[in-house]
């Protein structure tokens, strides 16, 4: 095995945290949908903590050893149009996706200060858990991390 | 070597290899958030909750994306060894893994389902202790895939 080998194989096990932290993120969001509980919000956090790791390592990981290959690599440039696209789409989809969890954090917050407070139920919370900006910059970052995977198969223009 | 082979792949493994790939990585995102949920289910507010979650997840997400990596492989191994060759050393690694993988996650949706309606907690603490073993195996899986030891 070569250095390259382990290089590429970085970068799909990072490919492979990024989206499995998305379903997690997807999962999470289906699970406590418009949910007035804050217990049941709060006792997703560890769940989103080690979403957050995840999306951490895969994001770092894909673009790190993804260029490095681009350059290390003879039969592709970082020049390439689906090199360039797939670079573009994923500065887009990280900061998209962090404005996403921005979001979702300041509600976990406030479900946390609610649960602590004794509350049972809160119409806020509800609504913070259902279509909000939050949730639409999630869908984009999934459709953007949909769109990188489909250009890093089928490298239009390679 | 890899990336002459990439440069040559025909367009036709694309499509599989889009599922395969897409499909494993969705698998892999259900199995963690099973193993997280389980595991941490005794020190929340809504262990019930959680177990579910873990158990729907498995069987609404997991499931379906075992089925679709696991068929979008042979899709693509009929494409790129067809007939009786011998299969490559990572490619006999991610049959075992997947076969041995199969069996795992299938306990291990059993165990959650059993343990949404009994609520134990031991059952639920195996099922994400098996998740966790499971995912391990996924990642020396995909290192295979990827790096294609000989």
């Amino acid at each position: 095995m070569s250095f390259d080998d382990w290089i590429l194989a970085f970068h799909l096990i990072s490919a492979v945290a990024l989206i499995a932290a998305v379903t997690m993120f997807s999962v999470t969001i289906a699970a406590v949908w418009r949910s007035d509980d804050p217990a049941a919000v709060t006792s997703f956090m560890r769940v989103g903590l080690v979403g957050n790791i995840l999306v951490t390592i895969g994001s770092l990981g894909t673009i790190i050893f993804g260029v490095w290959l681009a350059i290390s690599l003879d039969a592709y440039q970082l020049w390439d149009g689906w090199v360039i696209a797939a670079i573009i789409l994923w500065f887009v989809a990280i900061g998209v996706g962090k404005q996403a969890g921005d979001g979702y954090r300041a509600t976990s917050e406030m479900a946390a200060q609610l649960d602590s407070s004794g509350s049972p139920r809160s119409p806020e919370l509800a609504a913070a858990m259902g279509v909000t900006r939050a949730f639409w910059m999630h869908c984009i970052s999934t459709l953007l991390i949909f769109l990188i995977l489909v250009d890093m198969i089928w490298k239009p223009g390679a | 070597m890899i990336a002459l082979l990439a440069s040559i792949r025909p367009d036709s493994w694309n499509f599989p290899l889009f599922l395969h790939v897409g499909g494993a990585a969705v698998f892999f995102g259900a199995v963690t958030i099973s193993a997280v949920t389980q595991l941490t289910a005794a020190r929340v507010p809504e262990p019930d909750l959680l177990r579910r979650v873990a158990f729907r997840t498995l069987l609404i997400v997991g499931l379906p994306a075992f089925i679709i990596f696991r068929g979008a492989a042979e899709w693509i191994r009929s494409k790129e060894f067809p007939g009786d060759a011998d299969d490559p050393t990572w490619l006999g690694i991610g049959y075992i893994i997947s076969d041995l993988g199969a069996l795992i996650f299938l306990i291990a949706l059993i165990l959650a389902g059993i343990s949404v309606r009994k609520r134990k907690g031991w059952l639920t603490q195996t099922s994400g202790v098996l998740s966790v073993i499971l995912l391990v195996a996924l990642l020396i899986a995909t290192w295979a895939m990827a790096a294609k030891p000989t």
